[in-house]
């Protein structure tokens, strides 16, 4: 009989407005596995941890653990059970150190003298998953460099203070790591995983979940569209399990561009940035290697922010949207047209039919679902919040679009849509520069650079653009 | 030698004030003494606490912009019903700590901006002290009284008692596990949440923490003053927002440091006594009040400008 | 009629309304002209502060100008110093209460971009130096406004004080500018999310700074006018204007989390102010229950507000 799984949940569904993240998903975590979870973003990945995790409560489905059906379950129930998390975003106190942490993630580490305990926990954990990590525990974490706080991060989640982890769920652990820290990582889910702990392994990058899973289970669209042991995918298999987005585009345009230089920018090291009229340049590389700041770079480069300027240099589409994308409080059309305002705006009075037209006008370009462009912003889903965003800076005069990884959370349908548009845009002369975490999303462009720590480390183009060029350039030098 | 940016943060308020000392000994050689000492930084007590009191308030993100009247409505109950019934006196100050905690709660549930609530707690905590003392008046406790007026050996109470609420709140808010919860809140409150605390406990909290210091102003106030009116803190709740931004502390991401803030305080204190000690016209005492702010912010730009540039790598 | 309700200033009319009929209802009648007259005046200075400190806090959370106390007092003395009760000076007199506000408008924005700081802090420090410069100027002497103005500010034309309707008109140029202007679409933008903003090619640095110097620029045409009224300029005149100035605008309506604005709430919760406080008066309640209510009220009606914006989203 096989033993009872330490987590279970049952044909889950939950509903973000508009958009169904999850659609009736089943997973069975047993004691002693690594389950790898893969898929593109928005399929719902991040979804299903929140559950698992009790920071969601599913609309509809069930959950049990050991056995036992776990009726109220929520986010200290999990961590009672022994589940533990490490997000892709920051999830420890930056005003507080590492040890002062430690107290805020195990709550029964009261007492006189709770810090000797705090630091001595900590600094075990990551001597056994980063041997030789070099990491001052009484440090403050705002003064730790990314990897050096996703290590923290990920010791703290395999940490013991009482109630021993048994399920880790490790949501792209390894994106701001090098190839040695990655590596010792991965031993330890190895060795975590033969002394009986459970692990939730989420990844990009298909080798790591390849050589380190038991089993592999495949999410597209918030349902799961495969499940195998991880013996029975290939590399190929699991992209085609997840389903290409970029098969369906037309290959980019080969023919020669212009050689006028659109957009340039001088580095203090690297590569110089430049690029040319009806190019699409795309940033690749590791998460938070500065693609985003040279974006923000070339933004704050050809902006003003004291004067208003007539004719726009460059426009940007927010990834972020929550953060920097939309205004929640005005609606669709006020979202939409009010980068392109001054050209609504005779003598600064706003042309309230002006308006309306330009907006009419992109709803149906770009395909806004919507019965009134004057409902709120909120009542769109999230791709089209987005579409609504890339109407903002399309309908701009702007000859550059800057993109900060607009496709996060963005469904199937709508991404071909966009790629489509942006492929027209910059045959008729626009020039994008493009940041994605996507590796698909880079082989749409015409020229790719490729970031490490702060600086362009290579350009490549044309057919050199590969998923093997880019993760080598991320990498190199990190390896020797 | 590597230093802490904890550290750093204190550098720039203790600089301020030994700068502060040194003009006022050169213009004033006499206050070199214990009684010129006792005078110039007896004052500091009720302001020092007050700014220990807003700093746990802005450890969680939130601003007081009731401080000022709370304490004036501290003073009126310590001069009338504390001294007169103090069972009761001590029943009042007990309810009011306990409606701050209620503020916090209530804040936090309702997602509320602090500063609106507070400004209208303000007007509230006014009202009240109007009703207790429609005119300067009451008498302060004995027991008070003789504590900040006493005379301990060598050094004068008014240090001595800055140093314990340095020392207490330091414990307090950078050593216990209570403190660490708080400042954890105003770090970031989502990861907080997730390693499963109660959000509301540690901000309810919080405000009752601040509200205790805040009673302790007051007290310590009317010990000094001997007597009390409505009016008598109005000016603590920009003196209290001064001192912790002076000392150091920041107003979101639960950076504080109530050591800085006690200096700050002292700070403020002193720039008074220093002001009347350069004979500038009364005029411009605030008007000066005003640029020694500007000055000492400048003076934090400058320093966290460089810790910025080497802890930027790491930021983003 | 429901979109008459769904709009948010209205309750503040309402309840300005109630309190009316609830004083006059008292007086058996005999006070309604006198207490119109005397809400529709001191209404009026605080619907020209309210709106200025409105667009400040538009900008977004941490908006807020605490100098405006400062600034009524140091254009209210400054001008009528210089108008030296001589008519003819009035244009003169105008001018420097501009002045006055451009310049406390353009230092409080210089301190908040340059030392990096809250715009809480730095207008405070602000407010202490012209504070300061207000009291040296002043020295105590209590000038008299020039005769034009004295008795145009106690006027009344079509039975409607002059001073409400200057307020007026600055609040129909301030409706104009936060609805039909790209300007007044910045705001809103720059309050809902800076970053946003920035991204979407708003020039946020030079909306705030406008709106900073709108702000103290009215302060300063209300301090001076104020002063006119009330026969003479005193260095305390602005005290409790600071506190008005933001209670209006929140019990007003306007979103305090920024981002959206209204400016007839701004006159409904000023009526509603004074009146609250005539009617105490008549009712025979003294100086600290009158504090205690508006308390009360600020805090019921941003209870109420978050409430309704909670069940919004």
């Amino acid at each position: 009989m096989l033993p009872h799984p330490v987590l279970e949940v049952e044909d889950v569904a939950i509903r973000f407005g508009e958009v169904q993240a999850l659609d009736g998903v089943s997973l069975r975590v047993n004691p002693g596995e690594c389950i790898g979870l893969v898929g593109h973003n928005g399929a719902g990945k991040s979804t299903i941890v929140s559950v698992i995790n009790g920071g969601l409560t599913p609309h509809r489905g069930t959950i049990s653990g050991d056995g036992q059906s776990l009726l109220s379950y929520g986010i200290g129930i999990a961590r009672n059970r022994g589940v533990r998390c490490v997000f892709q975003e920051l999830s420890l106190c930056p005003n507080l150190s590492i040890i002062e942490n430690t107290r805020i993630m195990h709550r029964n580490l009261g007492g006189f003298g709770w810090r000797a305990k705090a630091a001595a926990i900590i600094a075990k954990s990551l001597d056994l998953v980063f041997p030789n990590h070099g990491i001052d525990v009484s440090a403050s974490v705002g003064s730790l460099s990314i990897a050096e706080r996703q290590m923290v991060e990920i010791a703290m989640a395999f940490s013991d203070a009482g109630t021993p982890p048994r399920l880790v769920i490790l949501d792209e652990p390894t994106s701001s790591l090098d190839a040695g820290l990655a590596a010792q990582l991965l031993a330890h889910v190895r060795r975590f995983v033969e002394s009986g702990g459970s692990v939730l392994l989420i990844s990009h990058i298909l080798h790591e979940v390849l050589s380190t899973a038991g089993r592999i289970i495949v999410m597209k669209d918030g349902r799961i569209s495969s499940e195998r042991v991880a013996a029975a995918f290939t590399q190929a298999t699991l992209v085609e399990a997840m389903g290409s987005v970029a098969s369906a585009v037309e290959a980019r345009n080969v023919t020669a561009k212009s050689t006028e230089t659109a957009l340039s920018l001088a580095l203090p090291r690297g590569i110089p940035f430049a690029a040319r009229r009806g190019e699409v340049v795309g940033f690749a590389g590791l998460g938070g290697h500065g693609q985003t700041d040279m974006l923000l770079a070339l933004f704050e480069h050809h902006s003003s922010r004291w004067l208003p300027r007539r004719d726009p240099e460059v426009a940007f589409v927010a990834g972020d949207r929550r953060e920097n994308g939309i205004f929640e409080l005005w609606s669709i059309l006020r979202n939409m047209t009010i980068a392109a305002l001054p050209d609504l705006s005779p003598r600064g009075f706003v042309q309230a039919g002006a308006e309306t037209g330009r907006g009419a006008d992109w709803k149906s370009r770009i395909g806004i679902r919507t019965p009134d462009m004057n409902n709120r912003i909120l009542s769109l889903s999230g791709g089209n919040q987005q579409k609504v965003l890339f109407a903002r800076a399309l309908s701009t005069r702007a000859p550059v679009v800057l993109m900060d990884d607009p496709m996060r959370g963005v469904d199937v349908g709508t991404k071909q849509e966009v790629y489509r548009i942006i492929r027209a845009e910059a045959d008729a002369g626009r020039t994008f520069v493009w940041y994605s975490t996507e590796m698909e999303e880079m082989s749409l462009c015409d020229r790719v650079y490729v970031f490490r720590e702060g600086a362009i480390v290579e350009g490549l183009s044309g057919e050199a653009i590969s998923e093997r060029a880019i993760l080598a350039a991320s990498f190199a030098g990190a390896a020797e | 030698m590597k230093m802490s940016s904890d550290n750093l943060r204190l550098l720039v308020p203790i600089l301020s004030l030994l700068l502060l000392l040194a003009g006022v000994f050169y213009l004033q050689p006499r206050a070199m003494s214990y009684m010129g000492l006792n005078l110039l930084f007896n004052l500091a007590v009720p302001i020092a606490l007050a700014t220990i009191a807003q700093m746990l308030i802005m450890s969680v993100n939130d601003l007081d912009l009731s401080m000022g009247t709370f304490v004036s409505f501290v003073a009126c109950v310590t001069a009338t019903y504390l001294n007169d019934t103090p069972a009761l006196g001590a029943l009042i100050l007990l309810a009011a700590i306990a409606v701050y905690a209620v503020m916090g709660v209530v804040i936090h549930l309702r997602n509320l901006p602090s500063i609106v609530v507070t400004l209208g707690m303000s007007f509230i905590w006014a009202g009240l002290a109007v009703l207790l003392l429609p005119a300067p008046g009451g008498t302060a406790p004995v027991w008070i009284r003789s504590l900040m007026t006493s005379k301990p050996p060598v050094v004068p109470m008014a240090i001595i008692a800055s140093a314990i609420i340095a020392v207490v709140a330091h414990v307090i808010v950078m050593r216990s596990s209570f403190g660490v919860l708080i400042r954890g809140v105003g770090g970031n409150q989502r990861s907080v949440e997730r390693a499963g605390w109660s959000i509301i406990a540690a901000r309810g909290g919080a405000y009752a923490l601040a509200a205790c210091f805040a009673v302790a102003a007051g007290i310590t106030l009317v010990g000094l003053a001997t007597s009390a009116d409505a009016n008598i803190a109005l000016r603590y709740t920009l003196l209290s927002i001064a001192g912790v931004i002076l000392g150091g502390g920041e107003f979101t991401g639960g950076r504080v440091s109530p050591i800085g803030a006690v200096i700050g305080a002292l700070t403020l204190t002193l720039a008074g006594s220093f002001l009347s000690f350069l004979r500038i016209s009364p005029d411009w005492q605030i008007g000066a009040q005003g640029v020694i702010l500007i000055l000492v912010l400048a003076l934090r730009l400058i320093f966290s400008g460089r810790t910025a540039k080497t802890g930027r790598s790491a930021k983003t | 009629m429901r979109a008459i309700f769904a709009k948010p200033w209205i309750w503040s009319f309402l309840a300005a309304l109630a309190v009316w009929a609830a004083t006059v209802a008292v007086t058996a009648g005999s006070s309604m002209q006198g207490l119109s007259q005397a809400a529709l005046t001191f209404a009026a200075f605080s619907v020209m502060v309210g709106i200025g400190q409105m667009f400040v806090i538009t900008l977004g959370p941490g908006n807020i100008d605490l100098s405006v106390p400062a600034t009524m007092t140091l254009a209210g003395t400054i001008a009528l110093k210089l108008m030296d009760t001589n008519d003819g000076m009035i244009l003169q007199g105008l001018a420097v209460t501009l002045l006055i506000g451009v310049t406390v408008g353009v230092a409080n924005y210089t301190l908040i971009k340059l030392l990096r700081i809250p715009p809480i802090i730095a207008t405070l420090s602000m407010s202490f130096l012209v504070q300061s410069t207000a009291i040296w100027t002043n020295r105590g002497l209590r000038i008299k406004p020039p005769e034009f103005l004295a008795e145009f500010s106690i006027a009344s034309t079509f039975g409607i004080p002059n001073v409400a309707l200057i307020a007026l008109v600055l609040s129909v140029l301030a409706w104009v500018l936060l609805h039909r202007t790209v300007y007044g679409r910045w705001i809103a933008a720059i309050g809902q999310s800076l970053p946003a903003a920035r991204m979407a090619g708003v020039p946020v640095d030079g909306t705030r700074f406008v709106t900073y110097i709108f702000c103290a620029v009215m302060a300063a045409l209300c301090g001076t006018l104020l002063s006119c009224f009330s026969g003479g300029a005193a260095l305390n005149m602005g005290a409790e204007y600071l506190l008005i100035s933001i209670a209006v605008v929140v019990i007003g309506g306007t979103a305090v989390a920024g981002g959206d604005s209204n400016v007839p709430g701004i006159w409904g919760a000023s009526l509603f102010m004074f009146l609250v406080v005539s009617m105490l008066n008549t009712y025979g309640f003294g100086a600290g229950v009158r504090l205690i209510m508006t308390g009360l009220i600020i805090i019921s009606v941003i209870l109420v507000a978050s409430g309704r914006q909670g069940g919004a989203r």
